[in-house]
């Protein structure tokens, strides 16, 4: 990337635009869209199956749409960290840094240098000579973010950098991701963790191959319609199917009544971003129960 | 225990490649091989020249069949018919007592026609006199001498094949073809990087058996040794090429040593390595014309023990090269399939990698 090009970087998103995606008669993506600005975070939030990989990997161009634009830097200026980490584990550390740095025509020179300055910053340097499959999960993911931000790309896509780790890693990959975004880098992660997604300049939520709610977690939760109750016991009747198990008490979401306070003697609560993708996707189901006849 | 059996049933089950090999391959291989299993030579090629030469071919009983009659040439004639594999024997008329020649590395050809020859001597049939008897190429006729050039290829069939389709679908097991897929590579370089180092191995390994089959085998090299390379060079180009054929049809490394081994073994015994290819019934000879291993035997026997020259070998030569082509050319579309699976699954549509960002 240009010094012009980060300078510029503030303005200027990729991302994705009405992107279909199928596998077979499996609809994996549906008319979803995503942008991704410069220096910034954005999260991808769902559930298993919810497509998150699946638009990640249309972002980093291992996956074509169907239909739809995706627009990303060419892949000299794209970083990816797939699923499966993208690591090798019968190389050492600096040996897959070394293979990712001549794979992206990085002088040895500038590679070596950032190579040490990551591995420092992420507390890796003493594991430089280890095979990558001796690491722990948290010490690999790091290493496959470092591997994926060596060349310093314009846009670096990762799916689920933290699954799996622990909180002290997690600490340690975010501290990574939120320098590259930093440094004008437009960064979107996939994650299952809704306390991450809160801390993304952006989030899109995604059900099933849909888009179920995208903005910034505060209009995510702003926007959650009906009220939110915290009780000790597991309502009965219509509210069951409303109800969900939270922090040892149940959430019942109240569609008819609105969020008019910050909570009473009736248990309203004020919704988090998790609770308000909780509440999208639960208004989805009454919707499209109420769509085939059924009553919710 | 009974819950073990089961799981381990529905896991077979769910493999439909493995079940269909335990089931169909033994069967299949007991056919195939069963025909293939034959030391008997029912003919040998004879090649008769000087001036008794059209006297002599029309005597000559079976199993000698006379191929070419030549009666105004000479010995060296005979032994260049020999050399270039035209004849597995030769008679040279002229003198008073015939000479016969004999292709030693044809060994099963070699005795038979001796033990023949031997026949015809007891019934004094149809030479009048005792022929002198020659044995070129391998006149101990030690089974090692022309075991090893064979062996040579099934070395290079062994790292070729079976290692570069463990390398390549390790790759995508471990997920990291998706990386490389994303990385900013020409799927011919992934392809190339894959495969060079294997050849290379393959390489050392042709030399070290080489070397041994030299050294300790007392096996001759009389032939160029660049014709040998350029052989085994397009030997190697077949087997690699086949190696990420396997490789990019395999789920996993099971599936893929499961195919590599299926090419091995029709190659090993149907090639002429083991048994002569005249000996391999008809039925399931055409097989051995469809593996590289037959035409890089041809080439390695004919170039290291009747230093057999180039113009001589044109035939396996071209095989080969037109198996390679047709081989590689296959892995290289597969493979690029693997480093742009969406592409290659569901046609033009491609991302936009335009330079020009679109605005948040």
């Amino acid at each position: 990337m240009t010094e012009t090009a980060r300078a510029d970087a503030g303005q200027v998103a990729w991302g994705a635009t009405a992107v279909c995606v199928r596998y077979g008669r499996t609809v994996a993506l549906a008319d979803v869209s995503l942008s991704v600005p410069a220096g910034q975070v954005t999260a991808v939030v769902g559930g298993d199956g919810a497509g998150k990989s699946t638009l990640l990997r249309c972002l980093a161009g291992a996956l074509a749409p169907d239909s739809g634009e995706i627009t990303r830097p060419p892949k000299e200026r794209t970083g990816y960290l797939p699923a499966s980490s993208g690591i090798y584990p019968d190389l050492t550390v600096s040996e897959n840094l070394d293979f990712r740095a001549q794979g992206y025509g990085m002088s040895r020179r500038v590679a070596m240098d950032r190579a040490a300055e990551y591995l420092d910053r992420a507390g890796l340097t003493q594991a430089t000579d280890r095979l990558a499959g001796q690491l722990s999960g948290g010490m690999r993911q790091k290493l496959a973010v470092i591997a994926a931000m060596l060349h310093q790309p314009e846009l670096i896509v990762l799916d689920e950098p933290t699954t799996g780790v622990d909180p002290v890693s997690r600490s340690g990959l975010w501290w990574l991701i939120a320098s590259a975004a930093a440094e004008g880098c437009a960064v979107v992660l996939a994650t299952t963790y809704l306390d991450e997604a809160e801390r993304c300049a952006s989030v899109l939520a995604l059900d099933a191959g849909r888009a179920l709610a995208a903005g910034t977690a505060e209009e995510i939760v702003a926007a959650m319609p009906g009220s939110l109750h915290a009780v000790a016991r597991r309502p009965d009747g219509d509210a069951a199917a409303k109800a969900w198990r939270r922090a040892g008490r149940w959430r019942v979401w109240d569609p008819d009544r609105t969020a008019d306070g910050d909570g009473d003697g009736d248990g309203r609560i004020q919704p988090d971003l998790a609770d308000a993708v909780t509440v999208a996707a639960l208004a989805r189901e009454i919707l499209a129960g109420q769509v085939h006849g059924g009553t919710s | 225990m009974w819950a073990m059996i089961v799981k381990e049933f529905r896991q077979v089950r769910r493999d439909r490649r493995t079940l269909a090999m335990m089931i169909v391959m033994p069967v299949l291989l007991l056919v195939v091989l069963g025909y293939a299993a034959s030391f008997d030579v029912k003919t040998i090629s004879v090649a008769v020249s000087g001036p008794q030469a059209q006297l002599l071919a029309h005597r000559l009983p079976s199993p000698f069949e006379v191929k070419t009659i030549a009666p105004g040439q000479s010995a060296s004639w005979a032994r260049n018919e020999l050399r270039d594999g035209k004849a597995e024997m030769a008679v040279v008329t002229g003198s008073s007592r015939p000479q016969v020649l004999i292709d030693g590395s044809q060994l099963f050809s070699a005795k038979a026609a001796l033990a023949a020859l031997a026949g015809l001597a007891q019934r004094g049939t149809p030479l009048p006199v005792t022929p002198k008897v020659t044995v070129l190429y391998n006149p101990g006729l030690k089974t090692s001498v022309i075991m090893i050039p064979g062996l040579c290829g099934v070395v290079l069939v062994f790292v070729g094949t079976i290692i570069t389709s463990l390398g390549v679908v390790r790759e995508r097991q471990s997920g990291t073809l998706e990386q490389l897929a994303v990385m900013p590579l020409k799927p011919r370089d992934v392809f190339l990087g894959k495969i060079v180092p294997y050849f290379l191995v393959a390489a050392v390994d042709l030399a070290i058996v080489l070397t041994v089959g030299i050294a300790v085998f007392g096996v001759p090299f009389r032939g160029n040794l660049a014709v040998f390379g350029l052989g085994a060079l397009l030997f190697l180009f077949v087997t690699l090429g086949i190696g990420v054929l396997i490789s990019s049809v395999s789920q996993n490394q099971g599936q893929a040593i499961q195919l590599a081994v299926m090419t091995l073994l029709p190659q090993v015994l149907l090639s002429g390595l083991i048994f002569p290819l005249a000996s391999i019934a008809a039925g399931v000879r055409w097989i051995a014309y469809f593996l590289p291993l037959t035409y890089f035997n041809e080439i390695s026997r004919g170039v290291m023990l009747r230093a057999e020259p180039i113009s001589a070998l044109w035939q396996p030569f071209i095989f080969l090269a037109l198996l390679g082509a047709i081989v590689v050319t296959g892995a290289t579309l597969r493979f690029r399939g693997y480093l742009a699976p969406a592409a290659h699954e569901r046609g033009p549509h491609r991302p936009s990698v335009e330079p020009s960002p679109a605005q948040a």
